[in-house]
């Protein structure tokens, strides 16, 4: 689950983790108030959207308005506010359609001495988490690894007592940090971890964290995401879920226990299980297609959850028609086929669907396929599965 | 021979009087698994068709010589239950659990690295020595007793590759699903040393997927070490960069852990790659005439 770089700040600054002074605004008049009660000559007015790439993404509207922008007086505060609020902005992150604006963050301005980078993550490969950091702050740090890897340094840290002391000082003096900045380091970067392993963050990246000319280290940017499967013992954070940046049909089918992403191609598939879903998405393309999503019923679908999927492809006036990729293991072909036909009757079924089982009890499955009179391509096979699919939106 | 299960392997369960725990029993049970004891924390004295059920492994381990424990406890308390079976001397844990919270599952790979235990899984189908022990939640009836080694981040994908394989007449050595979470006990490299090691095993597949760099450190391992023939199919080509597909380990982030870099290092190794899985049980057999 992701959050705004807003409700981000809050939480860094609960845990004593330093941010801009800043208010959220969601009407021009709140802005210039913002504004006002920061007091200071200047102010940065920044988009709320979970999209990164906001600094060069523009309003659709007016193009010459960018996600973030600096301002200077009030009136400077109230026109960029009601530039971006309530519109349209893309980046290259939210895709052409772009992301409606409902907030802005106006923030107090500092003066920045040095930009560096910080994030934590939890590493496959050494199986714990992990500081990332980073001279080059405000670039992609993607960017960074795949252009200058000297530039990245990593500290792993504890999972219970966080990074140590003596940790942040040897990062310190690899990214060059003046002597008289080290107290404030050790504070926020322990403070940091802490927080990281506190919320059951999946990720937490700041950037770019600035070094101020009176030597204090502030999150200028922060992007937060948490473990899903950890949520469970933070009813805290599953309440800043904004269901407005979600796919809906996304949101939809969570609800229903499928695991659904939304793609651009017009064929609907609905398989059990991630990999044979991916595998199923890689082959309609292998064949000339364009798969409309990835949908994973999980590894023993029923009734209820075949009919939702049904309801959420058929939605989707993209998709053109629909396979089916269902390997029977513990869960028997025949309860498939008949749940297959109990959706297909109540979801009004119109275009074309192709119809792939194997495993336990196929025969029997694909009989009652073939003998309920309805319009099912059943394939003998993936391959064949794959090309009838194809062929039946070519018609 | 076979690898970390076979005949004489003695199962517990823990979670054995949940839903799942009760339903995969039995069937492992009744594929000939030498399902001997279970865990439930305050259900000690009790049975379930037949198999004791004791309060903690250390008990079970005494009274019924389990060496493996299949584990089905749900995920707030599932770190604690592997945890658990490492510090009572188990030899091997598979859990099949989905769900776990990372942090929680970084705390027990410690355990599980100090106490030397091998992990198999979280969030995996399990382990099959065909004809001899079935750990997990698998069919039993598409396996076949045979010489093929098959590895898998995935579940049905794993049955779609030894379905292919038993129709072609190809059985198996012992299969293992690694699980699709972040943080798993056992590495394709781990197996890709047992199955070389393995005198019944002649072929090795592997089923990887994309995000992380497990596919190209097992590519590495094979160019080294490993002299059996070695087929491979890659899932997620099609998969769009930075989106989430049902396992948190298939996500590909800034161009890393792509299908088509992990295809060009698999191939650069001399893996036979397939192309479409329809064609997995094909591959190997191509690798073997290589």
């Amino acid at each position: 689950m992701k959050i705004h770089e807003f409700q981000a700040k809050q939480i860094l600054r609960e845990a004593g983790v330093a941010v801009p002074r800043g208010f959220v605004a969601d009407t021009p008049q709140a802005a210039v108030d913002a504004f006002v009660k920061l007091g200071g000559p200047l102010a940065v007015i920044k988009a709320q959207i979970h999209a990164g790439g906001r600094g060069k993404g523009t309003i659709q509207e007016i193009p010459a308005q960018r996600g973030v922008q600096l301002v200077r007086s009030r009136e400077e505060a109230e026109s960029v506010a009601a530039n971006i609020l309530g519109h349209t902005l893309v980046t290259i992150q939210t895709g052409p359609e772009g992301k409606v604006v409902h907030r802005v963050l106006v923030e107090e301005g500092c003066s920045i001495a040095r930009e560096l980078y910080l994030a934590a993550v939890i590493d496959r490969g050494l199986g714990g988490p992990v500081l990332i950091a980073s001279q080059e702050g405000g670039m992609d740090i993607e960017h960074v690894a795949a252009t200058m890897p000297d530039r990245i340094l990593t500290e792993p840290f504890d999972v219970d007592t966080g990074v140590q002391p003596y940790q942040v000082r040897k990062l310190a003096a690899r990214l060059g940090l003046p002597q008289a900045a080290l107290r404030n380091a050790e504070q926020f970067v322990q403070a940091f971890s802490k927080l990281f392993l506190a919320r059951d963050c999946s990720m937490l990246e700041i950037n770019p964290l600035v070094l101020t000319s009176d030597n204090r280290l502030l999150a200028l940017d922060a992007k937060m995401s948490f473990d899903d499967n950890a949520l469970f013992r933070h009813p805290e954070l599953t309440a800043l879920r904004d269901l407005a940046e979600e796919e809906p049909s996304e949101i939809r089918a969570g609800e229903a226990g499928l695991s659904f992403v939304q793609l651009d191609g017009n064929i609907g598939c609905l398989v059990n299980g991630a990999g044979l879903a991916m595998s199923t998405m890689d082959l309609i393309k292998l064949h000339g297609g364009q798969p409309a999503n990835f949908l994973d019923v999980g590894g023993g679908a029923n009734v209820q959850q075949v009919t939702e999927a049904f309801r959420i492809l058929v939605a989707d006036p993209k998709v053109k028609a629909v396979l089916v990729n269902i390997f029977g293991g513990i869960m028997r072909c025949t309860t498939i086929a008949e749940a297959l036909l109990e959706a297909h009757r109540s979801v009004n079924f119109k275009i074309p669907l192709v119809v792939r089982l194997e495993g336990t009890e196929v025969e029997e499955g694909r009989r009652i396929l073939a003998e309920s009179k309805l319009d099912i391509i059943s394939a003998p096979g993936l391959t064949e599965a794959a090309k009838m699919v194809v062929a039946a939106i070519g018609k | 021979m076979s690898i970390l299960v076979n005949k004489n392997t003695r199962v517990i369960c823990q979670g054995i009087t949940g839903k799942s725990g009760q339903f995969h029993t039995s069937h492992c049970k009744a594929y000939g698994t030498q399902m001997v004891g279970g865990v439930t924390p305050g259900r000690g004295g009790q049975d379930f068709d037949g198999i004791p059920i004791f309060d903690t492994v250390a008990e079970a381990v005494e009274k019924t010589g389990a060496d493996a424990t299949m584990i089905f406890v749900p995920p707030p308390f599932a770190a604690d239950a592997i945890m658990e079976a490492a510090d009572a001397g188990i030899r091997i844990v598979i859990a099949i659990t989905e769900g776990i919270p990372v942090r929680d599952m970084v705390r027990a790979a410690e355990v599980v690295r100090r106490t030397g235990v091998r992990l198999v899984g979280p969030n995996c189908p399990g382990v099959i020595t065909p004809e001899e022990c079935k750990i997990g939640i698998m069919p039993g009836y598409i396996h076949k007793k045979g010489s093929v080694g098959v590895m898998s981040r995935s579940g049905t994908l794993t049955y779609e590759a030894v379905w292919q394989l038993t129709n072609l007449g190809l059985g198996q050595s012992t299969c293992v699903g690694l699980g699709g979470d972040p943080i798993v006990g056992t590495s394709f490299v781990d197996l890709l040393e047992m199955f070389q090691n393995d005198p019944e095993t002649e072929a090795i597949l592997m089923m990887g997927e994309i995000g992380g760099s497990a596919e190209e450190e097992a590519a590495a391992f094979v160019s080294k070490h490993v002299t059996k023939p070695v087929a491979a199919f890659i899932a997620g080509r099609t998969a769009p960069p930075g989106k989430r597909m049902g396992h948190a380990g298939a996500i590909i982030s800034g161009g890393k852990g792509t299908a088509g870099e992990k295809i060009a290092a698999l191939e650069a190794a001399g893996i036979v790659v397939a192309e479409s899985p329809a064609d997995m049980g094909t591959a190997v057999q191509r690798a073997m005439r290589k």
